[in-house]
């Protein structure tokens, strides 16, 4: 068991649900309303310095009484060890739990992609659009066990939607003002786009 | 390899000491020659369909002995779409936009099971046969079919060409369907027409 596990528990009391370890790996399963704390906690305090969100994703299960669940993978580079939060959420509710990207940047694409599959509101997300699919998609969410595999409508109308798609209308206006973003570049990379492209000639 | 033999073309009366300087041919089979032995293929590849591909540009299958070896990486330079390997709905769009800015004459061969018919891909994501968004001249069976394959596919577009006729305008006509002819039928009806076996359009292969 990880230790880190102990320390939620003592430390986060009203959200600490319990902890399993299954094959050396150690799950600690919390509250969803607690989730950022708990997760504030294990990126800030010296003692557990998780550094590394490697996977934010959802698991639904077969058993439609089960409910779904929400699950970060967290990693310490410090001291090596890894620990995996999971959040139960009730499926009569709305699936909405606060984002993690104010903590991890790197957690913006991987709550799109959960958000895209299964649905579920990543409450602070600066830009929660699909990611796999295409935006205008609107069929459902593709990992949903009540989502049939050829989805839901006709293959004719699935091909029709696909090609009236603007192949260039994914990208938000944030992806296309890359000038914008200028002075937000590190300065190496500011000096090589300065400088101009090299042809080699 | 277990290629076939490439046809013969009966071409020239040319008997070099009777007509001196002189060579006569049907136009249409030198414009033909000339397009069948420089295609330039533009590569389309989504999937492990591109790794036998680029086997088959490589030394040992050598792409280049049918006039192939440059690849145009811009759609506009190229004669052939390779699309191989699988198209999500998120790619349709994007390949029919290369098709369009193909100039004519072109061609598409559609190589392997998933770009020829969506393959074992029967899900909610993956367009079911390219044909449904392209016109496809060769399909390349297999999964991923071998270089050879590939080649023998190759030669088939080769043998098409040489078999198109310049009068024949028809072949190079772009038509999109046109709702109000009389001959159109919408897709929900060919939906319908097809149970249980399905088409291109609607492929019914398993009870999910």
């Amino acid at each position: 068991m990880n230790p880190s596990a102990d320390r939620i528990r003592a430390k986060f009391p009203a959200a600490f649900v319990r902890a399993d370890v299954v094959w050396g790996e150690t799950t600690v399963f919390v509250k969803p309303e607690h989730v950022f704390d708990v997760i504030q906690y294990l990126h800030d305090d010296p003692n557990e310095q998780y550094a590394y969100l490697s996977d934010v994703t959802a698991v639904e299960y077969r058993d439609l009484e089960q409910p779904l669940e929400v699950v970060w993978h967290l990693r310490s580079i410090t001291f090596p060890a890894f620990i995996r939060i999971k959040a139960q959420m009730q499926k009569d509710k709305p699936l909405r739990v606060k984002s993690v990207w104010p903590i991890y940047k790197g957690a913006d694409w991987l709550e799109r992609e959960c958000y895209d599959m299964f649905g579920i509101e990543f409450e602070g997300h600066p830009d929660l659009r699909r990611i796999l699919m295409w935006e205008q998609y609107k069929e459902g969410f593709p990992l949903r066990k009540d989502f049939p595999l050829r989805g839901r409508f006709s293959r004719a109308e699935q091909l029709r939607q696909a090609l009236a798609a603007n192949p260039e209308a994914r990208y938000s206006m944030e992806e296309l003002q890359i000038a914008d973003a200028f002075e937000d570049l590190p300065s190496d990379m500011r000096r090589r786009l300065l400088g101009g492209e090299e042809t080699g000639e | 390899m277990g290629l076939a033999a490439r046809p013969e073309h009966k071409v020239v009366s040319y008997a070099p000491e009777s007509q001196e300087g002189w060579v006569t041919s049907r136009l249409d089979f030198l414009v033909n020659w000339a397009r069948a032995g420089s295609l330039w293929p533009m590569p389309f590849g989504t999937a492990c369909c591109a790794i036998e591909f680029m086997a088959t540009a490589a030394s040992r299958f050598d792409l280049s002995r049918f006039g192939m070896e440059r690849m145009s990486f811009s759609p506009r330079q190229a004669d052939v779409l390779i699309c191989a390997g699988r198209v999500p709905f998120k790619l349709a769009p994007v390949i029919r936009r290369i098709w369009q800015q193909m100039p004519q004459p072109k061609w598409c061969i559609s190589m392997g099971a998933c770009a020829s018919s969506g393959g074992m891909f029967d899900n909610y994501a993956v367009v079911q046969g390219i044909d449904t968004i392209i016109p496809v001249d060769v399909y390349v069976p297999g999964c991923p079919p071998r270089p050879e394959g590939l080649l023998y596919g190759i030669m088939m577009l080769q043998k098409k060409v040489m078999n198109e006729r310049m009068s024949d305008q028809s072949i190079r006509n772009e038509m999109e369907p046109d709702p109000n002819s009389k001959l159109y039928i919408p897709p929900p009806v060919i939906d319908e027409l097809s149970e249980p076996f399905g088409n291109s359009v609607h492929q019914t292969r398993s009870g999910l």
